[in-house]
């Protein structure tokens, strides 16, 4: 119990004393997995739209795929993007290595097929006929999908904040891809595993506070933008 | 048009002219709503070809450009996300035009339809009737050579669904639009159309003006899905002075018509053309001819009659009202007589019906 008060107090010592060391790591941790998930957004959009619209040979092959990835653990992903970007692996001429561009694409692997299913469920979800109505009033394809886009906004946020919550909170990925460089690439998850593997629990729990609490906050804002749109 | 292995849909031949109304009536299933896709440009037939104004368009690639010169209703409302007022703008804002003439266009028409007052209101506070008169408006709007309504009104309430109708009716004639109108209820075909086509297992049945298809329907399964409920195969025993003596299983009737003699035929009785009469009013009313003997199978109350089945040696369905029931103290088990015109008769050449 000495030790959870203790971690409690270290943590508001923190969180209000503005220690510079923790306002980087926050907001690295912040940066990086609010850009994968635009960016995861951006791509995984446009995909799970054309995957639920239309019809080709090999079109539930890369559903099974995309429902796959959806569960693929955080490390397997880390471990993917660390041999591509290994010095001598086919992109290590890129030297992004242990930077933060690193754990961005690995953040953003993660998170696009969560969205991409998602998206794909909701647009699949939509009344066949909304598409018909759709085209009848004079739509041209390009239009055609922003409509559609904007009828399945509710579950689009949803597939955000899956995306969000899945990158903010893991730490295999970021941890083999980043390095977890003081000043560099720290960021939150992999900060609060040195910190315990250290025996500093006040300074972890500290960590895992603020994790939390950011986590839950734009999620909340998130909800909330979903909720209101939900009432009638 | 096929799915898969299966046709869905065989037509032809079917024009329209400009300023028609034809209607589509059917049972379900029978290929209504994918006739009226193909006409909408919606769905590409799997065979054929389809013109427009006449040019053919089948393997037209700009279909964006030939879709915007007709609009579509569908059953549902389906209305998108915002306000009423973005609703019924949609179509236009689509077609990139200006903001006051979007203005200047949508205006009259949430008017026509008794919507003004909903302009600012999500779509989400509608009642079903306010959003399918938002649905109306949306493609009125839009001013459409050919307009295209997929059973507009059947799932409304009865009496919103006769008001709509009749609103509609009044657009229509004064819009003089191009339309097709698909429907199940056959008084609304019968309102709207000048010409009526028939739809059974996706094929044309039948294609004339709509009293011509109600009086004459051209096989039993059109007659049968128009509400004549006794169809009766038979055979011409003498014909002569266009009246034929006709036998009917172990009855003769008379018919009006000269047909051929001996030749299988199918003669149709609809129930509001028949009266039932209790055996003793037979010699009081002196009647001789086409008075038909039986006892009463089934009795089914609607809104304001009663259906009674008779079994004679075949069954005929009549329809009789509230107090002649009581007054003829009708019930189940009970003698009746049936009489009725020869010209209440329809016949229908038994061949036909079996032309598939």
């Amino acid at each position: 119990m000495d030790l959870l008060w203790q971690g409690i107090k270290e943590a508001i010592r923190l969180l209000l004393g503005g220690d510079p060391e923790v306002f980087a790591i926050v907001l690295l941790s912040l940066r990086v997995s609010l850009i994968a998930t635009a960016t995861s957004l951006i791509l995984g959009v446009p995909t799970g739209m054309a995957l639920a619209l239309s019809r080709f040979g090999g079109r539930r092959f890369l559903i099974s795929l995309v429902n796959v990835g959806m569960g693929i653990p955080p490390v397997v992903v880390g471990l993917m993007v660390a041999i591509l970007l290994w010095r001598s692996g086919p992109l290590g001429f890129l030297g992004i290595m242990y930077s933060p561009l690193a754990i961005i694409i690995a953040q953003t692997l993660i998170a696009f097929p969560i969205v991409t299913g998602l998206t794909l469920a909701a647009v699949q979800q939509l009344n066949p006929k909304v598409r018909l109505q759709i085209l009848a009033l004079g739509a041209s394809r390009w239009q055609m999908l922003w409509i559609l886009a904007r009828e399945a906004r509710l579950s689009i946020l949803a597939a955000a904040m899956a995306g969000f919550g899945g990158v903010i909170s893991e730490v295999g990925a970021s941890m083999m891809v980043g390095g977890n460089i003081l000043g560099q690439t720290r960021v939150l998850t992999t900060a609060t595993v040195l910190e315990t593997s250290k025996g500093n629990f006040d300074v972890a729990l500290a960590l895992s506070t603020i994790l939390f609490a950011l986590a839950y906050t734009i999620t909340l804002a998130l909800t909330v933008v979903q909720q209101r749109e939900k009432a009638p | 048009m096929r799915y898969g292995q299966k046709t869905i849909l065989r037509i032809p031949h079917l024009s329209i002219a400009e300023g028609e109304i034809l209607a589509v009536i059917g049972p379900n299933g029978a290929g209504k709503s994918t006739l009226l896709q193909i006409l909408g440009l919606l769905q590409r037939p799997s065979d054929g070809r389809v013109f427009f104004d006449g040019q053919e368009i089948t393997g037209c690639s700009d279909l964006v450009a030939l879709r915007r010169r007709l609009a579509s209703v569908f059953q549902e409302p389906l209305l998108f996300h915002g306000t009423v007022l973005d609703n019924v703008a949609l179509g236009l804002r689509l077609r990139g035009t200006p903001k006051n003439e979007i203005k200047r266009r949508v205006e009259p028409w949430l008017g026509k339809l008794n919507i003004s007052h909903l302009a600012g209101r999500s779509i989400a506070k509608l009642s079903f009737g306010e959003a399918q008169r938002v649905n109306l408006a949306r493609s009125l709007v839009l001013n459409p050579e050919v307009f295209l309504l997929d059973e507009p009104f059947a799932s409304l309430d009865p009496p919103t669904q006769a008001s709509m109708a009749e609103e509609l009716q009044n657009i229509l004639a004064e819009t003089k639009t191009t339309t097709v109108f698909v429907t199940q209820n056959r008084a609304e075909a019968l309102m709207f159309s000048n010409r009526l086509a028939v739809v059974i297992d996706g094929q044309i049945a039948q294609l004339d003006r709509p009293q011509d298809v109600f009086s004459h329907p051209a096989n039993e399964d059109v007659a049968a899905f128009l509400g004549v409920e006794t169809i009766v195969e038979g055979r011409v025993l003498s014909s002569a002075e266009g009246l034929s003596r006709v036998a009917l299983a172990r009855h003769e009737i008379l018919v009006t018509g000269t047909y051929p003699l001996e030749q299988e035929m199918l003669f149709c009785l609809r129930p509001e053309d028949i009266t039932l009469l209790l055996p003793n009013a037979r010699a009081a009313l002196g009647l001789n001819a086409n008075v038909i003997r039986g006892t009463i199978t089934r009795i089914r109350p609607l809104e304001t009659q009663l259906k009674v089945v008779v079994g004679c040696s075949f069954p005929v369905t009549v329809l009789v009202s509230k107090q002649a029931f009581i007054d003829l103290s009708l019930a189940r088990g009970k003698q009746v007589l049936l009489t009725f015109k020869p010209s209440a008769v329809h016949v229908i050449p038994k061949r036909l019906s079996h032309e598939r």
